[in-house]
């Protein structure tokens, strides 16, 4: 080993400061975790209170108690693996799927289904484009309609009775997650699950004065009882249904 | 292992490059500079994105960011692209939106634009149920036959499309609902196996030996002519279905026809009206026409 001592240079230029932070790691991890809470105060804290970021749209409600534990068997079979919820703003997906998804359409999701990949199509206004009867015949057996489909089939949905026993607390999760739902709604949320999934059901009209523009009825072609068939499909046929864009002003809009 | 100062400029004999100063057990790291190639494109890029910011929607301030002076905006420029493509749909299929569909139906021209962009919104709208061949399955029709529930010409097709089938959000929507005979308790079960056997004998079927076919045909005028006619031709008003044709959109076997009596069937389809514009909707009525069955 070579015992020369060789003196340090005098005069070290900026560009050689680096050397600082590559033989401390301790100060080169603080450097990389300032590096990196500037880049997020810099792009995601704005997004929060720009106005052009914020956009309120007429029509959005909270999801029903019915459509919200649908959405909960949307998201425990994995639905979202293989669809996206999201018209991006592109000619050719606007061709397909319709309107270009707004961010003001999934702030009650939570978390939000937009999904990354596409194994089949997207989802985000599927809502009203096939029957009930198509969804159900579907969700069973995806190649007794459509041959070419490589969708698994979840034929159990028709069959498993709906648990719903937990759903007012699901509603109250939600709330205290920033969905605004009344004391009223959780309170009666059971009342309003059955009255969305059964034909003439009593409660039928104060739900429909809780939950506007919902659609009420029996989903899966067995009116005797709530499947999670019933829940899964009342909330696709929700979906991308409750924003009017025949009165949602694109020109005024742009950002 | 001896520790020793750092030096910045010690030179490597072998390489002539300057070392980090680090020795470990003897072995020393070589402070090998980057490329210049490499550091002047980097360089390169940190200008660039001077001029990016400048063009582009970029930093962010009180109330918006700032805009660019390019005045690009995302969806400013799909807007611009879908409105390129309807002017191009527009040259394209000059008369297609004016036309009446009788003579778009004559025009050679005027058929084979309204027949491309058909096929196009059937693939991207209509087989899912009807089929990419438009043949259909079980519980949703064939369009490629002359067995129509509401009518197979022009007009009908496109009041079919435009309106859809039992849509409860549109008040022009084809409508009729066929009463659940068993669940509702209007038929006993009996009953409906006699009539389920008329039916049979009316597709030109062979009866169960045991039914009882007098009664049957009793229970079909008092409780299905009405709709079906006396004769079961059906009625394309109504959307009843002719019974007296082999072609069948729920199975005219037994066990489906008692289950049809039964609980009903009430086929929806959706009001296209809603989701497609009108010179797409003329352009899927000649489509569906042309199938096979157009009247």
């Amino acid at each position: 080993m070579s015992n020369v001592d060789i003196p340090a240079t005098p005069r070290r230029s900026l560009w050689s400061k680096h050397k600082f932070f590559e033989t401390n790691s301790i100060i080169l991890i603080i450097g990389v975790l300032l590096v990196i809470s500037i880049g997020g105060l810099v792009e995601i804290a704005p997004l929060f209170y720009l106005q052009n970021t914020i956009e309120k749209v007429e029509g959005m409600r909270p999801y029903t108690p019915l459509e919200l534990a649908g959405r909960a068997i949307y998201v425990r079979e994995g639905c979202y693996l293989c669809h996206s919820q999201m018209i991006r703003p592109l000619r050719d997906e606007v061709e397909r799927y319709g309107h270009y998804s707004l961010a003001a359409e999934s702030m009650y999701d939570k978390p939000f289904q937009w999904g990354s990949k596409r194994t089949g199509p997207d989802l985000a206004r599927v809502g009203g484009k096939y029957s009930d009867d198509w969804q159900a015949r579907h969700l069973g057996d995806p190649r007794s309609l459509v041959p070419q489909s490589i969708m698994p089939g979840y034929p159990f949905l028709t069959n498993t009775e709906l648990s719903y026993d937990d759903i007012a607390a699901e509603l109250k999760a939600n709330r205290s997650g920033g969905v605004p739902y009344s004391d009223e709604m959780i309170e009666r949320a059971m009342d309003d699950l059955r009255a969305q999934a059964t034909p003439d059901h009593p409660g039928q009209s104060a739900f429909e004065k809780r939950y506007p523009k919902a659609q009420a009825r029996d989903f899966d072609g067995n009116p005797k009882r709530i499947s999670e068939a019933d829940a899964l499909i009342a909330y696709l046929q929700m979906l991308g249904t409750l924003v009017d864009f025949k009165l949602y002003n694109d020109k005024a809009n742009i950002r | 292992m001896a520790d020793r100062q750092p030096a910045d400029n010690e030179v490597d004999p072998l390489t002539g490059t300057a070392t980090t100063g680090h020795d470990w057990d003897g072995i020393r790291e070589l402070n090998t500079p980057l490329p210049r190639w490499w550091l002047n494109i980097f360089y390169a890029t940190i200008i660039w994105s001077i001029g990016y910011w400048i063009a582009y929607p970029a930093w962010p301030l009180i109330s918006s960011t700032t805009k660019g002076v390019l005045g690009y905006a995302t969806r400013l420029a799909v807007e611009e692209e879908l409105a390129v493509l309807k002017a191009q749909r527009t040259t394209q299929s000059a008369d297609l939106a004016g036309a009446a569909l009788d003579q778009i139906k004559a025009d050679p021209a005027l058929l084979r634009i309204a027949m491309a962009q058909g096929k196009a919104a059937f693939g991207d709208n209509c087989v899912a149920c009807h089929g990419l061949g438009g043949a259909g399955s079980k519980g949703f029709p064939n369009l490629n036959d002359d067995d129509w529930l509401w009518g197979g010409t022009l007009a009908a097709i496109q009041t079919t499309l435009q309106h859809g089938v039992r849509v409860t959000t549109d008040n022009e929507t084809r409508t009729s609902l066929m009463p659940a005979f068993g669940r509702d308790g209007i038929l006993k079960r009996n009953e409906i196996n006699a009539v389920a056997n008329h039916v049979r004998i009316l597709a030109g079927q062979p009866a169960e030996p045991k039914a009882d076919l007098e009664a049957g045909s009793r229970i079909f005028e008092q409780n299905c002519a009405v709709c079906h006619g006396a004769q079961g031709k059906g009625n394309q008003e109504l959307g009843a279905p002719n019974l007296t044709d082999a072609i069948t959109l729920f199975g005219n076997d037994l066990a489906s026809l008692t289950e049809t009596i039964t609980n009903s069937r009430n086929g929806v389809m959706p009001a296209w009206g809603e989701r497609l514009d009108a010179t797409t909707i003329k352009a899927l009525t000649v489509y569906v026409h042309s199938l096979g069955g157009g009247q």
